[in-house]
């Protein structure tokens, strides 16, 4: 089984965040970046499908230099060699031209099975691997904790809303947007970092994909969130905050 | 101009989120103006909810083979009557599990892309979500031909700001897409409950939930010492639980439960949009957490911007003291 993991780099989830100059983005300059977290798990289903099933699993990945990076890391981890769609302008395509990107890149490949993660955790538009599937006309699922494959067919578990799950069978190919938790992460180790380097990865300019078609959301102004409520910050010393935090939840929220 | 919103069921009745999409697309038009869809086999009872609610119009999209959900089934219907609703400026979604799994692909159809988890709309119109786990908030206006699709986040928008208008009630009429079974690719099974839960976070009094602050499961204790002290149950934010430290029945959040304790102390929990609406309704929100702009803060009443390894040990012993 074929199987390609497209995956994003975000900024690193601690990483203190400004807006850039302009406010259309954020500052990148000195900005820590990490392997988006659904696509990890992603990553995870993939090599354990392949460890099943023998097969190929391959790293999709869009953006600029530094996603060479996250993409060594999914090849550390075990994936066997990766495609980098250079674009230095990922921040300024929509839902729609990323998935463009990806799905021409991906046509070339022709895999059994392609895996994301169901959202990036800085944009969240949660919509890429739905759109490929539609623009590759293949069937697709979300929100999946497990995939199993079954002579030409995947049985996927589905996640529902609050701890609802549901089964489903669909075709392959296909395209699969997974949920977290479903598997325990693995690390690299230390022969697969060294394995890692001598691993292909290759770079196709964006440019070069042949993708068309203008923006059709613009994303205008970023801004820091409006507070819904009025905090009250207790300062001083632990101790101290949190002998005048029992004294509020006392006398005042009359909580305790 | 009109504007479509596709309401979403639940056991047979039009969900609450469903009904708070309908409240935002008041922000895009006046009532009068508004659409509700209804989407299923068997729609009447759902298309007589609706139209009790001062829309202009009700449209049941009825076919044997939308009895259950697929995105084929669904995507293909909606698809169908878009095409046949000429002069539709906006389609509306509650941003549900089964939307995000469908609309895209829907929008994608129109060469358009969903603007999805909707939390405010402006002028223009203009739609703002949260980028960062809620850390900023972006504005994005929809520039393409056709249709804009937004999806608006569960609790963003009041349900009660649509009236049940007394005695008007909506024209309803039936649309009847054309689908052929071969059309309909994934097969799904039926919904299932996870595990038995043991533990019933709803009806605490108090609570404290825990992130990832925490760092590791061997840290938990100092958490739960707390949690004892207080009487409280502990819950945790999803990470928690997808790392196995505490067991999936005590997460709160989107896919876990949903709680509304007198006390809700958030230990080394950031506050993404998929916790917070598990617990934003709590009476009294407390949060602790080293970084003073996480958006746990924007729903706290109070708060310590502190280390949590100092802080909670602190706060254990403050509260037994405060017992006696």
């Amino acid at each position: 089984m074929k199987i390609v993991v497209a995956i994003k780099q975000v900024p690193e989830r601690d990483a203190p965040v400004r807006i850039a100059p302009g406010s259309k983005s954020i500052e990148e300059r000195d900005l820590q970046w990490a392997m988006n977290e659904p696509d990890a798990y992603a990553l995870e289903e993939a090599l354990q499908l392949k460890e099943k099933h023998q097969g190929e699993v391959v790293v999709l990945s869009a953006g600029p230099e530094r996603v060479g990076s996250t993409i060594r890391e999914a090849l550390a981890k075990g994936a066997d060699r990766a495609i980098h769609v250079v674009c230095d302008d990922l921040g300024q395509r929509d839902a729609l031209g990323v998935a463009r990107l990806l799905a021409a890149a991906l046509k070339a490949e022709s895999p059994d099975l392609v895996l994301t993660g169901l959202q990036s955790e800085d944009v969240g538009l949660g919509q890429t691997g739905v759109i490929v599937a539609e623009l590759l006309g293949w069937p697709h699922a979300t929100l999946i904790l497990h995939a199993e494959k079954t002579d030409g067919n995947l049985k996927v578990k589905r996640e529902l809303e609050e701890g609802w799950f549901q089964e489903i069978e669909l075709p392959l190919p296909a395209v699969l947007t997974m949920q977290s938790g479903g598997n325990k992460l693995r690390y690299a180790t230390l022969m697969g970092i060294k394995k890692a380097k001598t691993k292909e990865v290759r770079v196709v300019n964006a440019a070069g994909l042949g993708v068309s078609g203008s923006p059709v959301v613009a994303l205008e102004n970023i801004a820091s969130p409006k507070k819904q409520k009025q905090t009250q910050i207790l300062g001083g010393s632990a101790r101290e905050a949190a002998a005048a935090l029992v004294e509020k939840l006392k006398t005042e929220a009359r909580v305790l | 101009m009109s504007v479509l919103v596709v309401l979403e069921e639940s056991g047979g009745k039009i969900k609450r989120t469903a009904w708070e999409a309908l409240a935002a697309a008041l922000k895009l038009g006046p009532a009068r103006d508004l659409t509700a869809v209804v989407i299923g086999a068997q729609t009447e009872t759902l298309a007589t909810e609706a139209a009790a609610k001062g829309v202009g119009k009700v449209v049941r999209v009825e076919h044997p083979l939308l009895a259950r959900y697929t995105s084929d089934g669904f995507s293909l219907a909606l698809q169908q009557l878009i095409q046949s609703q000429s002069g539709t400026k906006c389609v509306v979604f509650p941003h549900s599990y089964q939307v995000r799994d469908y609309a895209p692909a829907l929008a994608c159809r129109f060469g358009q892309a969903l603007i999805g988890d909707v939390i405010e709309i402006g002028d223009g119109p203009v739609f703002t979500r949260q980028l960062l786990q809620g850390r900023l908030t972006g504005q994005y206006r929809p520039v393409g031909n056709g249709p804009a699709f937004a999806s608006m986040q569960a609790g963003a928008f009041r349900a009660d700001a649509i009236e049940s208008a007394t005695g008007a009630t909506a024209t309803i009429t039936t649309f009847t897409p054309t689908i052929d079974p071969s059309q309909i690719r994934t097969r799904p099974g039926e919904p299932f409950r996870g595990a038995a839960q043991a533990v019933d976070l709803g009806s605490a009094q108090r609570i404290v939930g825990v992130g990832r602050g925490i760092k590791e499961a061997e840290n938990l204790p100092t958490v739960q010492a707390l949690a004892e002290a207080l009487g409280a149950e502990l819950a945790a934010s999803r990470p928690i639980c997808d790392n196995g430290w505490l067991p999936m029945e005590r997460q709160v959040g989107s896919s876990g439960q949903t709680v509304a304790p007198k006390l809700y102390l958030a230990v080394g929990i950031s506050g993404a949009i998929q916790h917070l609406v598990g617990m934003k309704g709590s009476q009294c929100i407390v949060a602790v957490n080293k970084d003073p702009d996480a958006p746990i803060f924007e729903v706290a009443d109070y708060g310590i911007v502190g280390d949590l390894f100092e802080v909670v040990p602190a706060l254990t012993e403050a509260v037994k003291a405060a017992k006696g």
